[in-house]
């Protein structure tokens, strides 16, 4: 053989050997270290782009997280409470605590005359305050009476004085704080009567109208609602149809056209899964509207797709060895696949399904047709309540005019990116417990 | 091992027995009317040029075919006069009485000792901590690995050299008893010292098991197996003593494969 190839070439050929050193080598180190500079300059674009991103959020979110209070003075006066002086809880509960507060604003600032002008003060704090001179009253009737200086949280005009996105050098009318106001609030600074303090609120409370009441608890609450709904039902019906699929259906026109259908699922909008879950799950089925159930049902139509596909992958990657040394040994198919297969494609499984889950807890549209858009201002309890998810309070905010909504806006973009970081971390923290090599 | 030692090493009643064994997968026919008898407590080698048949043949004698979905399997096959393709002989059941060593040893990701007791404890065989514990030591002991691992019993069967992982999944195999053990060429992915081991083993193992080993390689065919089965394209060409095959081979196509003049 090898005589033939040596006879059949003319001797006269040229021996080319590569030369050492050069202009090639010159040629291939440039080259290669130009590929390693492109990597390194998209390695720090995308690292601009997120430290750009998740700077301007945190730029514009982290004042919301304070708020302003001022201290007043105020009386419990008896004449408002209780003018009979027959400390009857019932009275003080009906009482009008509203008025209490203007009362209380009015004799603060004396010097306030003018009915637009009283209007005004009467904004100056957040209209919740004479509620929480109710609960004072309520938690301590004794109150009645007595005069205290108390720190009030202020309306959200004021805040954005405080936190000074107010430009003072405007004109008047350009601007949310009149002169008065500025002068008020300036009084009570001088007095060191202004303070921000950890806005706790925030966390604990549901949306509301006005910008310093709005929290962010309902959404989490709804957010953590629908999930928990999707978790459950898509995690174990799709690990289910993957184990089937890939471990005991015969292999098939029919199982290709599932797969097929499986894979195409996949790609379809999300808005289509909500206009399924509004015509199956709330018209057909008289399910609840705006519910973390009906939710959580549309969301885990959207993940089974991705849950299915990405445990099919799992455990067709786990090798077929494992498979044949389990049979051989008089295993099963059952137990081959739950002692063997599945523990070993696990770490796969979960990271699909937290990549399902983190999917669905950004999704807005398909929400939106059932129903979760609704401005709702109680915490819900369960999963019949109404509710909104994160997303969706993301959006309602963004869509408010209010100054302090925006950086409300911005706040509710940090708790949801700590929840996506929240699970990514609990995947991490799976994979390493399930994760075994072979 | 009672089980075995019962039947006599004699040769009159085959172990297992093969008739007019046919296999096809799909519309491809890749074994033809293959009879073949394996007598007890012999090593049966099945030796041929690649493609032949011979591991087919073998996945035939515990089923192992069946999870491939396009294979067909005709023919008769019986383990003690029972046809194991009966419908009501289980093939889980069967394998737990035909056990078997694959060409690349795959232990699972799982520790020594639980490689060695998977089997014992979904058979039923063993309950108690103690009895598996018994059951892994001789197990070990018999493929010759318990000195090397009883230390680290607890550490993963991966971490093993790769001879060792195959006396590992062969002490895993006998941990279940069985009374016909099928090797596919379990020293194909060895180094000859590893291999040389192996064989010493499947010498020794011979006395309570049954053993049926596909090998490429001639020398070893001679060195372990009492009798040999001369495949070629899907035919069952020639089987005989060992010696008699491999000195004296009635067929002219066995002649030529084993002075080397094709495979
Ligand atoms: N799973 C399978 N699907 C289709 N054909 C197969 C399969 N396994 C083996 N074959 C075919 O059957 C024939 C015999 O293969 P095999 O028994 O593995 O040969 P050997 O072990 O003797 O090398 C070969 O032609 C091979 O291509
Ligand atoms: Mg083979």
């Amino acid at each position: 053989m090898t005589d033939a190839i040596m006879n059949s070439k003319p001797d006269t050929a040229e021996i080319r050997r590569p030369s050492p050193g050069g202009e090639r080598l010159k040629k291939r180190y440039a080259a290669e270290r130009r590929f390693r500079l492109y990597g390194l300059c998209s390695i720090l674009a995308a690292g601009l782009m997120l430290v750009f991103l998740v700077g301007s959020i945190v730029g514009t979110g982290w004042s919301a997280f304070l708020q302003t209070y001022v201290k007043l003075s105020i009386t419990f006066d008896a004449e408002y409470l209780d003018p009979a002086g027959t400390g009857d809880p019932a009275q003080l509960q009906n009482a009008d605590y509203g008025g209490l507060m203007k009362k209380n604003l009015r004799d603060n600032f004396p010097e306030v005359t003018g009915r637009s002008d009283k209007r005004k003060l009467y904004n100056f704090v957040s209209p919740n305050a004479g509620y929480v001179l109710r609960d004072m009253v309520i938690a301590d009737p004794a109150l009645v009476g007595k005069t205290l200086d108390l720190w009030v949280k202020a309306s959200d005009d004021i805040d954005m004085l405080t936190k000074g996105y107010v430009d003072r050098t405007e004109a008047e009318d350009n601007r949310r704080v009149s002169n008065a106001e500025l002068a008020w609030y300036d009084k009570l600074d001088n007095a060191d009567r202004v303070e921000t303090r950890f806005n706790t609120d925030f966390f604990v409370n549901a949306d509301s109208r006005e910008p310093e009441e709005a929290g962010i608890l309902g959404a989490v609450t709804g957010s953590l609602l629908t999930l928990l709904i999707t978790l459950l039902l898509s995690f174990p019906v799709g690990v289910m149809a993957a184990i089937y699929l890939e471990e005991f259906a015969p292999k098939n026109r029919w199982t290709d056209l599932i797969e097929v259908n499986i894979n195409n699922l996949a790609a379809v909008p999300s808005i289509v899964f909500g206009l399924l879950g509004l015509a199956m799950f709330l018209n057909f089925f008289g399910f609840p509207r705006s519910a973390p159930l009906v939710g959580g049902m549309v969301l885990a139509l959207m993940t089974l797709p991705t849950i299915i596909i990405a445990a099919r992958s799992a455990l067709k990657a786990v090798p077929p060895s494992i498979r044949e040394a389990a049979l051989g040994l008089g295993a099963s198919p059952l137990q081959v696949v739950t002692h063997h297969v599945l523990p070993l494609a696990m770490p796969g499984i979960l990271t699909g399904t937290i990549i399902g889950m983190a999917q669905a807890l950004g999704e807005t549209a398909p929400l939106l047709m059932i129903g979760m858009i609704a401005f709702i201002v109680d915490i819900p309890g369960g999963f019949t309540d109404p509710a909104t998810v994160l997303p969706v309070q993301i959006y309602l905010w963004a869509d408010s005019p209010e100054r302090a909504f925006v950086e409300r806006t911005s706040a509710a973009i940090m708790v949801l990116l700590a929840f996506l970081i929240f699970m990514n971390f609990v995947a991490v923290l799976l994979r390493r417990k399930f994760e075994r090599r072979w | 091992m009672s089980k075995t030692s019962g039947s006599s090493a004699s040769g009159t009643t085959p172990k297992m027995k093969g008739d007019k064994v046919k296999v096809f997968y799909g519309e491809k026919q890749a074994l033809q009317d293959v009879d073949l008898e394996i007598k007890p407590n012999e090593v049966t080698a099945l030796i041929g040029p690649s493609g032949c048949g011979k591991s087919t043949f073998l996945r035939c004698l515990n089923r192992m075919n069946d999870v491939i979905d396009i294979c067909r399997v005709e023919g008769k096959i019986t383990l003690d006069n029972e046809d194991i393709y009966s419908s009501d002989l289980d093939p889980v059941q069967l394998r737990a009485r035909v056990g078997m060593v694959f060409q690349k040893p795959n232990p699972f990701p799982k520790s020594i000792y639980d490689n060695i007791a998977y089997g014992p404890r979904i058979h039923g065989t063993a309950s108690s901590k103690a009895e598996i514990d018994e059951i892994v030591e001789t197990s070990l002991t018999k493929a010759g690995l318990w000195e090397e691992v009883k230390d680290r019993l607890m550490e993963p069967g991966t971490g093993l050299s790769g001879g060792q992982q195959q006396r590992l999944c062969i002490a895993r195999a006998i941990a279940v008893n069985p009374e016909v053990i099928l090797m596919d060429e379990p020293c194909s992915a060895l180094d000859p010292i590893a291999t040389a081991k192996i064989e010493e083993l499947i010498d020794e193992l011979r006395e309570n098991f049954t053993i049926v080993i596909v090998t490429h390689s001639m020398q070893q065919a001679a060195r372990v197996s009492q009798r040999t089965a001369f495949f070629h394209l899907g035919e069952l060409v020639e089987v005989g003593d060992t010696e008699q095959i491999f000195t004296n081979p009635t067929d002219s196509r066995t002649q030529g494969y084993i002075t080397g003049r094709f495979g």
